[in-house]
């Protein structure tokens, strides 16, 4: 059999194209990967071109309008909105991507461990997990606001704590058949630790769940940072973020100050559905399956 | 596996996470400041007081008992007293959760009354623009904070064109709220956008799924047209599976109910748990994490168990 009827019988099919050719086919995943650069551009660099004072309040400039010295308005205490739009959305962006990635680290910690050990180690470390699932995250996110008021690391770390629930379980169900493979069976049978096991061969063939779940975690991690600085137990002022800036929208509703709602509501829908969108795409291109 | 084994194994299951998180709430309570003595003698307790409260209600004894004395006590519906409201917190969510179910149940009603048909006109339409439109906005509204629906729709509604009130029903009792029916129009509607998203993805799914099944193409063959096929039988096949679903959606549903309550200062749980974070009254948000958490538990046993027993083809479900 010539090459070229290898390729027309479709063997050459067996080598799927790269990658990265995958996932640029997905034209709404690329369109997601370019928000996202762009709203890290706006936030990081942004205040470079357009300076404003995000610290002290001005009460000579309250709730204007949009107009040519403040391009989307300013906010009941003065703060310039754009600017606020890059100062609140560098702690989203990096509250979101942090703790996404944290509740992954521990979610892929936890699940392979389960999945690996199995027997009576993997059904209580899995109760563990259901009864975690079934403590909604909103509520004991809440509950640790009013013991104590986090700041920006803290929120970090508390937000990770809570949402590792769901890539523990993808984890564990990959790592299930991952450890019967003849490649980790044959490393024990020449003395290889349990360990040994996990770090070179378990996890490096879960990446691809691992990266597709933590792209999902972070999308959720912005969205649940959001509801708890709306609800006023978030980061605290001056500081803010995205969320933080809508929890006094209700007032700025009742006056038709729309430029204090919808540029903020704006940049968390957009970004969650980017970042959503990547991972739909990033989990075509890998072929792994994941939330639906 | 026979059904009842996986009846009776399951429902062990959900008895050992909600032991567990009863362990994680009793750590809770004991690793906060105050206490139940705090509670009930109010801030005022004396050393002397607080120290005798807590011998004769035996709270100098080792922790395990006291899980266990809190175990009976929860067994008996007791949930502790409210540090600011001088009220058992039992009885403070026997008057808010009636009112959060209304808006809940109304809140799902009006959700699957709309993504039903939505999700099913987008299977059969399925990958011309109309699937594509629809799917877009379910992407959209799904990465949309509720709040921020709600914050746009009360600007729209009661700003722009004034028709609906921005304040839900108030009162007490259910009768009340159902009194002012305009006033739920905004509440409702923002509680149902997002199952319209979700359950609208679901009811397609179920819908392509049995479109494909070998009955479907039996009954055309058999000469059956399409409107018949779709609604004698795809829709009912279809119409279990998703509403099953409705159980794993109960965290997200409570989670929702919070937000709209604050938003419309509406007075259920989600409200009564959302003023409780901002006085610290630890009782009344760790007896509401303890019902929710219970009723999410539940809501994932049903929704196993009807999936198992709607199609025999599923195996073990989410555990």
């Amino acid at each position: 059999m010539s090459v070229q009827s290898a390729g027309r019988w479709g063997l050459v099919a067996q080598f799927p194209a790269p990658l990265k050719a995958r996932f640029a086919r997905n034209k709404l995943a690329v369109a997601g990967l370019l928000v996202v650069i762009l709203f890290f551009l706006f936030c990081f660099l942004g205040p470079l071109l357009y300076s404003t004072d995000q610290t002290h309040t001005d009460l000579t400039q309250v709730n204007l309008s949009p107009s040519g010295a403040h391009w989307l308005g300013t906010d009941a205490v003065g703060h310039d909105e754009l600017g606020r739009l890059m100062y609140g959305g560098k702690v989203s962006l990096l509250v979101g991507l942090a703790a996404g990635v944290l509740a992954t680290v521990i979610g892929t910690l936890w699940g392979s461990i389960a999945g690996y050990a199995g027997g009576w180690v993997d059904a209580v470390m899995m109760r563990v997990v259901d009864a975690g699932i079934a403590i909604p995250a909103l509520f004991i996110l809440l509950v640790v606001s009013a013991i104590t008021t986090p700041g920006v690391p803290g929120l970090i770390v508390i937000l990770g704590l809570v949402s590792w629930l769901v890539p523990s379980r993808l984890v564990r169900a990959e790592t299930l058949t991952l450890k019967r493979r003849d490649y980790v069976l044959t490393l024990r049978a020449i003395g290889g630790s349990h360990g040994r096991a996990i770090a070179r061969h378990i996890l490096p063939n879960s990446v691809s769940t691992i990266v597709v779940a933590a792209t999902f975690q972070v999308a959720d991690a912005i969205l649940l940072v959001a509801y708890v600085s709306y609800l006023g137990l978030g980061v605290q002022p001056p500081a803010t973020d995205w969320g933080g800036m809508l929890s006094a929208g209700l007032t700025a509703a009742y006056s038709g100050r729309w430029w204090l709602i919808v540029p903020p509501g704006l940049a968390i829908i957009l970004v969650v559905c980017a970042f959503n969108a990547i991972g739909d795409g990033l989990r075509d291109a890998f072929d792994v399956k994941g939330r639906g | 596996m026979d059904t009842l084994l996986y009846l009776t194994r399951r429902i062990a299951q959900a008895l050992v996470v909600i032991l567990i998180v009863t362990v994680v709430v009793f750590g809770l309570l004991h690793a906060l400041p105050g206490g139940p003595a705090r509670g009930i003698l109010g801030p005022q307790a004396t050393p002397q007081q607080i120290t005798l409260f807590n011998h004769d209600q035996g709270l100098d004894r080792p922790l395990p008992v006291q899980y266990l004395y809190y175990l009976r006590q929860l067994l008996h519906g007791d949930l502790g007293t409210s540090y600011t409201l001088n009220e058992a917190v039992s009885q403070l969510i026997e008057q808010r959760l009636p009112k959060t179910l209304v808006l809940t149940v109304l809140s799902a009603v009006v959700g699957l009354l709309l993504a039903l048909p939505l999700g099913m006109w987008q299977a059969v339409r399925r990958n011309k623009p109309a699937d594509y439109v629809i799917t877009t906005l379910s992407f959209v509204a799904y990465s949309t904070p509720v709040y921020f629906l709600g914050l746009v729709l009360v600007m729209v509604f009661t700003q722009v064109v004034r028709w609906f009130p921005s304040q839900a029903p108030q009162g007490d009792t259910v009768a009340q709220v159902f009194a002012d029916p305009v006033a739920l129009v905004l509440p409702v509607v923002t509680g149902a956008a997002s199952m319209v998203a979700v359950f609208s993805r679901y009811m397609r799914a179920a819908t392509l799924e049995n479109l494909s099944e070998d009955y479907v193409r039996t009954a055309r063959a058999g000469g059956s047209r399409q409107r018949a096929i779709l609604f004698r039988h795809v829709f009912r096949n279809s119409l279990t599976p998703v509403i099953a679903m409705l159980g794993y959606y109960v965290p997200v549903l409570f989670g929702g109910a919070l937000v709209v309550e604050q938003l419309f200062n509406y007075p259920g749980m989600g409200l009564l748990f959302w003023s409780a974070a901002q006085s610290s009254d630890y009782p009344v948000l760790l007896g509401c994490v303890l019902v929710i958490s219970v009723a999410t538990v539940v809501g994932t046993l049903l929704a196993d168990v009807v999936q198992r027993v709607v199609d025999p083809r599923v195996k073990g479900g989410l555990a």
